[in-house]
């Protein structure tokens, strides 16, 4: 099955294609057969022997052993760990009710912010922005957000805001400005001076020196989502070029 | 499902933006997004894109008895839907303050007009009246759903054939499409809705606000208004105090556009009276737009399958032998590519068109026919200006260092699409 997978990384599969062992698969007895091990990563799911494919996109393969198929979808399904953009909707007592684009709101618990005790209560209003992270975030549970990490400290997280502009995007540009050497954010950096908060449910904020900077870096984005990556370099080089 | 809620710096983000006077996608304060109107397959389906906003407008009709106070004018009938498809704030079924308001304005706008002509939908008085009923269904909301909606109604209604109706003294037919064509309602006039958003209190204006600079605004004039300037319906909403300057202002706006808007309409319409006429293909698939995300496409050329490995061996046998090849491309000098002449045009293709564009070289006529690869070669070998070869159609040809006769084809001689040089040369 490893092989039959690595033959596909690259191509376009589509929901109801399926891996099986080969039937032709034999294991010799006397030499040493070390296990296959495979980790499928989002959109392949394991079903008894086979593996299925439940999301349509192209295969990829990390070493040594991930496999998995990179989509583009706008809607975002919570994931533990993830850090997120989100807009308070409620301020309800001790707890915050946090839309960030998923099927029901997130809780935010008043404590959860660095610093914050009974008495030294965090300043958050409605409609402010923060970027938090997931501690709970399955299908038969409320999600929960906090704005610590596990030592107790902010890490970048809480509220935030002012003077920025949000927008959204596809989650396949978001992971690929989040990616360790992204080329969307190099060729970004080579524009303008600017400051981005990139939540991983496709919400991105910006603010940069003007108003007219900060649509022209909105704009971008938000097109340069379907684009290959010369007709992304050509598109920024054309604009750096206009600007003066 | 409830919308995403709006953002405290999103609203001052907007507004500070607003009163530089930039908006979101770059447009000018006065300008519309692009409209776009297309026409299904049956008539009175008429599909408006006005940016990323989406409406489609149905009209149909049907025979009923006349209302008692009115008895020889026809009825209309206007209802816009909004589905949840178009935003997660609209809910299935519930009749919202939104979809209350549009489709007041909505009647007014048409209906109070009288831009239809009730009187021809009279059939038999008293008796049997033409109803048409136009039904507005929203898409996608992106904003100014008014204008859409507006647009998307008067131009299905322009676009619409009621089927045409024979009296022979008590006798009524209605005939099918088929038996006589369908005629047109009789229309007056063409309202049009233009909307205008007002910010920090009536101070910023913008024309065809888009959907988050509706959140943000405080209020709403929507002015209905045809091509002769003459003013259908004018609505004010959101409470805020306009000054008569402005609202004169905002009339004198909405004729341009609406002068442009009807322009656009009645060309969309010629369009696609020409495009049934001449048979094409018109109707919903074809306005869809093409978003793809790969590169190129090819259309599927159709093969004929048929005996293919018989007509194949025969096509082999009856061939003439390929000409002789050279293992590898001769280089008159460094730098410079040899262009290759592939093998004989087997293709019977005409010489005349060919002989008469003769440029430069031969070999730039080949390039037409043949494949980008030889394209390459071939501006090298214009590049290099050093050497010509020596079947090319120049008077002198001079080959500096020639290592044997002019080769007739090289490694490239796989391309079978090679412009007949030979037959040139006869011609010479």
């Amino acid at each position: 099955m490893f092989s039959s997978l690595k033959d596909k990384v690259g191509q376009v599969l589509l929901p109801g294609d399926e891996f099986s062992p080969e039937t032709d698969d034999t294991i010799s007895l006397t030499d040493h057969v070390k296990p296959e091990k495979v980790v499928c990563g989002p959109g392949l799911r394991r079903s008894g022997d086979r593996l299925l494919v439940c999301k349509s996109g192209v295969l990829r393969h990390k070493q040594p052993n991930m496999f998995w198929i990179d989509s583009q979808q706008r809607r975002y399904v919570p994931a533990k760990g993830e850090t997120i953009i989100g807009i308070v909707t409620v301020k309800s007592g001790d707890v915050f009710k946090v839309d960030f684009g998923g099927s029901e709101q997130a809780s935010l618990s008043y404590l959860a912010f660095e610093g914050a005790t009974k008495r030294n209560r965090p300043n958050v209003q409605v409609g402010d922005l923060v970027f938090s992270q997931f501690i709970i975030a399955n299908k038969d549970m409320e999600p929960e957000l906090v704005c610590i990490d596990s030592s107790g400290r902010a890490n970048g997280m809480g509220v935030f805001g002012g003077g920025g502009l949000l927008f959204s995007v596809s989650l396949g540009l978001v992971r690929r400005l989040l990616s360790p050497h992204s080329q969307v954010l190099a060729d970004l950096q080579r524009l303008f001076p600017c400051e981005l908060v990139v939540g991983m449910n496709g919400r991105v904020w910006v603010k940069s020196s003007s108003v007219q900077q900060t649509l022209v870096i909105a704009n971008l984005l938000q097109s340069c989502d379907t684009m290959t990556a010369e007709q992304r370099q050509q598109l920024f080089r054309r604009v750096a070029q206009g600007a003066p | 499902m409830k919308d995403t809620p709006l953002s405290n710096c999103e609203r001052d983000f907007l507004l500070k933006a607003i009163a530089e006077k930039k908006r979101l996608d770059g447009r000018q304060t006065y300008d519309y997004r692009k409209m776009k109107i297309t026409f299904g397959t049956d008539y009175g389906c008429c599909f408006v894109d006005l940016g990323k906003t989406r409406v489609m407008a149905q009209v149909s009709c049907e025979l009923v008895p006349p209302k008692e106070s009115r008895p020889n004018e026809g009825i209309m009938f206007f209802n816009i839907e909004l589905s949840p498809m178009a935003s997660p704030a609209f809910e299935q079924g519930r009749q919202s303050e939104l979809s209350v308001k549009l489709n007041r304005q909505l009647e007014r706008c048409l209906r109070n007009s009288k831009c239809i002509d009730t009187e021809s939908l009279c059939v038999v008085s008293g008796e049997k009246v033409w109803q048409i009923r136009v039904d507005v269904h929203l898409l996608n909301h992106d904003g100014n759903l008014m204008d859409a909606a507006s647009i998307a109604a008067i131009t299905a209604l322009c676009h619409f054939r009621r089927p045409d109706v024979g009296i022979q003294g008590d006798e009524v037919t209605v005939y099918s499409p088929e038996e006589r064509d369908p005629i047109p309602l009789s229309i007056y006039h063409m309202p049009i809705s233009v909307s205008f958003s007002f910010f920090q209190q009536g101070t910023y204006l913008l024309v065809d606000p888009s959907e988050r600079e509706e959140r943000v605004m405080d209020g709403l004039l929507m002015i209905a208004m045809n091509k002769h300037r003459e003013i259908c319906s004018i609505q004010s909403s959101g409470g805020i105090m306009l000054l008569k300057e402005q609202v004169m202002r905002c009339s004198k706006i909405a004729s341009v556009k609406v002068s442009e808007i009807t322009e656009l309409i009645s060309q969309a319409l010629e369009n696609d009276k020409k495009a049934r006429k001449a048979g094409g293909r018109c109707g919903f698939a074809e306005s869809m737009p093409q978003e793809r995300i790969t590169a190129l496409k090819m259309d599927e050329t159709p093969v004929e399958m048929t005996d293919v490995s018989d007509r194949a061996n025969d096509v082999i046998q009856k061939a003439e032998a390929p000409p002789h090849t050279v293992p590898s491309p001769v280089v008159p000098v460094p730098g410079v590519g040899q262009v290759g002449q592939g093998l004989q045009n087997t293709w019977g293709l005409e010489e005349d068109d060919e002989e008469e564009e003769n440029d430069n070289s031969g070999e730039e006529q080949e390039e037409k026919v043949t494949q980008m690869e030889e394209e390459l070669h071939e501006k090298e070998e214009s590049r290099g200006d050093v050497v010509e070869i020596s079947d090319s159609e120049e008077e002198e040809v001079v080959i500096l260092h020639p290592e044997t006769p002019a080769p007739k084809n090289t490694g490239l001689s796989s391309h079978q699409k090679g412009a007949a040089t030979s037959k040139k040369r006869q011609k010479k």
